[in-house]
């Protein structure tokens, strides 16, 4: 099939992204299917080598999926033969990311007028130069960095992290994007700064109708940013859960979300110190070259069942309205029959 | 006087200063601490703030650009006071790593690459003392295993294959070798994950508990400082402009800078709430505004503020230590903060 749901803006069916040689291959992205509707705010998070970042490459097009398909506005990105389908253009302009490193991802030798005007020429959004530095003002007031004369034309090194990091959402906003990957777009940016920068982007989401994948390591910032919108968890290149922001946080399902959650320290002394932690039974996080047998959480979990989980690999299942998950303890105590487990691997 | 047996290192109006090019950055400005035994104490500020450069002040590791212009660090060895300041070269490798430990950021990087760890471990302990090479085994097996690692697989290990969490667990293994009595760690949980970092806070705790040296951190993450420190300085533009213990600095803030960080750091715990990001940008420290280095950023800056700069002093209590000449104002806008703590004070109690 090659048409997606109408009912989403960007839509994730089967995403799968190895890497390595033929000898050694790891599966870093492993089926994750999603939907984002127009103006939500979806967030991918997990820890480090999740393959959250990977994802949010597939879905702008920034990677090609090893299988499985993209969809923009109901269209597969990618055709049949693996090349850029037809619409490739309005997808590209379509949707735009934001990278995690400030310092790195702006040209050193460009003004900011330079990096802002460069797209919008190129894309014909502007007409002449004279129409481009008309935007480009609008566009540095848009993201917060006033007076405008102030920044113009200054390099990147003139710019603190957080300044830098407003340019970068003012890039991202020349080609009028709809939908905007956020890769750990407030991580390296200082605590002081980071609530503007996030209520800034938040606010593009309410004047300018734009939709997220906001991927973060950090469940506080997922909190604040999407508390309209769904969180989405990953562990070891699949989605475990995927529920509306308030649920997950207040009631999470699956016990690596509940691990997180209880493991987070908080800016709040007696609240952090007083918080029920979950034990795990192994620290290890494990290698994507020898991946666990059934459930990939299977040698960490604390609600382990020998026989069923290091046997059949748990599918992401709906429970309830807006809400899925990927366990075989949680779906059986929700008295909800799971759909196509398959098993995997032979228990060590 | 303060019980010298019981504060292992003071330090008294410390500056230091780089040069560079445009001029001089004045990085850390007349900074005075005493740290406890026991005691862990959170130095909470921003990027540039000059957290790093005290905390490499301390161990004397500063780079060539840097002076040290004025100031005094003593380190007492039970009733003998030692000027670190003045030593020698080679009293200062004795005082490095036997008396005062210092774990780097990016514990990732810290280890040489072609070197097993027991090799660097060896490296450590011959540098900074003269323990016999079996002893030092002995330790550094006793050491790994007492930071919940495996000893016999870890200590023949290349540092590549120990995963972030591991290898930030043998560097705070390395810095017990020689029994300090003073620890400095400068981003011990940055860069790593969610449940690795629970396992580090859960280990220093103990660590803590259990031998109990002094601890100082450095840290920009307000979350690390609730969890684990007695007591928190708050640092901005090189000076530390509130100093008292973790719940009345958490619940009872009475620098605006604090309150500002406070509200500006979203918790997972609970309902969602709004959140206030400080305006504007740190200071210059080359040149730095006259008066409060806070006030072109602060809600409640007066005409005094503009010209003067406040000096850290007591308030609420002998032990909680503000620079502020604003303070009543601050006060008045965390009743909501004492509330909260009062309820966690309530439900204890109960």
């Amino acid at each position: 099939m090659n048409v997606g749901s109408g009912e989403y803006l960007i839509e994730a069916r089967n995403l799968v992204r190895q890497f390595g040689s033929r000898r050694e291959r790891v599966t870093a992205v492993d089926d994750v299917s999603f939907g984002i509707r127009e103006g939500e705010v979806v967030c991918l998070v997990g820890e480090s080598g999740c393959g959250k970042t990977t994802t949010g490459k597939m879905i702008a097009g920034l990677l090609k999926p090893t299988s499985g398909q993209v969809f923009y506005m109901g269209k597969s990105v990618w055709n049949p033969r693996g090349n850029r389908g037809e619409d490739f253009k309005t997808y590209r302009l379509g949707v735009q990311i934001i990278h995690q490193d400030p310092y790195a991802s702006l040209n050193p030798s460009h003004t900011v007028y330079k990096i802002l005007s460069t797209p919008l020429l190129h894309h014909k959004l502007a007409a002449n130069t004279h129409e481009a530095l008309e935007r480009v003002v609008e566009l540095l007031n848009i993201v917060g960095l006033g007076p405008v004369e102030d920044f113009l034309y200054k390099y990147p090194h003139q710019l603190s992290g957080g300044q830098r990091q407003r340019v970068s959402v003012a890039r991202s906003l020349t080609v009028n994007p709809r939908f905007i990957v956020a890769d750990e777009a407030v991580s390296m940016v200082d605590v002081s700064i980071r609530v503007g920068l996030l209520n800034m982007m938040g606010d593009l989401k309410r004047n300018l109708g734009v939709t997220y994948l906001f991927i973060t390591h950090d469940l506080a910032v997922a909190k604040f940013f999407a508390w309209e919108g769904r969180i989405a968890v990953m562990y070891v290149g699949s989605i475990v859960e995927f529920a509306s922001t308030p649920q997950l946080i207040n009631d999470p399902l699956h016990p690596y979300s509940k691990a997180l959650l209880a493991a987070v320290p908080e800016a709040d002394p007696e609240l952090t110190r007083s918080k029920e932690r979950v034990e795990l039974r192994s620290q290890d996080i494990p290698s994507l070259l020898a991946l666990p047998s059934g459930c990939r959480f299977h040698p960490r979990c604390p609600n382990f069942e020998p026989g069923l989980c290091d046997v059949k690999r748990p599918q992401l299942t709906p429970v309830g309205d807006n809400r899925s998950v990927a366990c075989h303890i949680a779906l059986r105590e929700a008295g909800i029959q799971e759909a196509g487990a398959q098993e995997v691997g032979t228990p060590a | 006087m303060e019980n010298r047996a019981k504060t292992p290192l003071t330090v008294e109006d410390l500056w230091v200063e780089y040069q560079i090019e445009r001029g001089v950055v004045k990085a850390v400005r007349g900074v005075s601490l005493s740290l406890a035994k026991g005691e862990s104490l959170a130095l909470i500020g921003e990027s540039g703030c000059g957290k790093t450069t005290f905390g490499v002040a301390l161990i004397r590791l500063l780079v060539q650009a840097a002076r040290i212009p004025q100031g005094e660090i003593t380190y007492w060895r039970g009733n003998q006071g030692i000027d670190v300041l003045s030593l020698k070269e080679s009293e200062l490798r004795r005082f490095r790593w036997a008396e005062c430990a210092m774990v780097f950021q990016s514990a990732l990087n810290a280890f040489n690459p072609v070197l097993r760890i027991w090799d660097q471990i060896l490296d450590t302990a011959k540098a900074h003392g003269n323990m016999p090479r079996h002893q030092v085994r002995e330790r550094a097996l006793q050491l790994l295993e007492y930071v919940q690692l495996d000893p016999k697989r870890v200590i023949d290990a290349y540092p590549h294959e120990l995963s972030g969490g591991m290898r930030q667990r043998v560097l705070l293994a390395m810095s017990l070798l020689l029994d300090p009595q003073v620890l400095i760690l400068d981003e011990p949980t940055t860069a790593l994950d969610i449940l690795t970092q629970r396992t580090i806070i859960d280990l220093l705790r103990r660590l803590k508990e259990e031998i109990g040296f002094a601890m100082l951190f450095i840290s920009h993450d307000l979350a690390t400082a609730a969890e684990l420190a007695d007591r928190v300085a708050t640092m901005y533009a090189g000076s530390i402009v509130e100093l008292g213990p973790v719940d009345d600095i958490f619940y009872r803030p009475a620098h605006p800078y604090t309150l500002g960080l406070i509200r500006a750091v979203p918790t997972v715990t609970g309902d969602f709430e709004d959140l206030v990001s400080i305006p504007g940008a740190p200071p210059d420290l080359v040149d730095p505004p006259p008066g409060c280095k806070f006030h072109p950023r602060c809600p409640y800056v007066t005409e005094q503020c503009r010209i003067e700069e406040p000096k850290l002093e007591t308030h609420y209590s002998e032990t909680h230590s503000v620079a502020c000449f604003n303070v009543r104002q601050v006060q008045q806008d965390t009743l909501d903060l004492q509330e909260r703590y009062e309820k966690y004070v309530g439900g204890k109690a109960q």
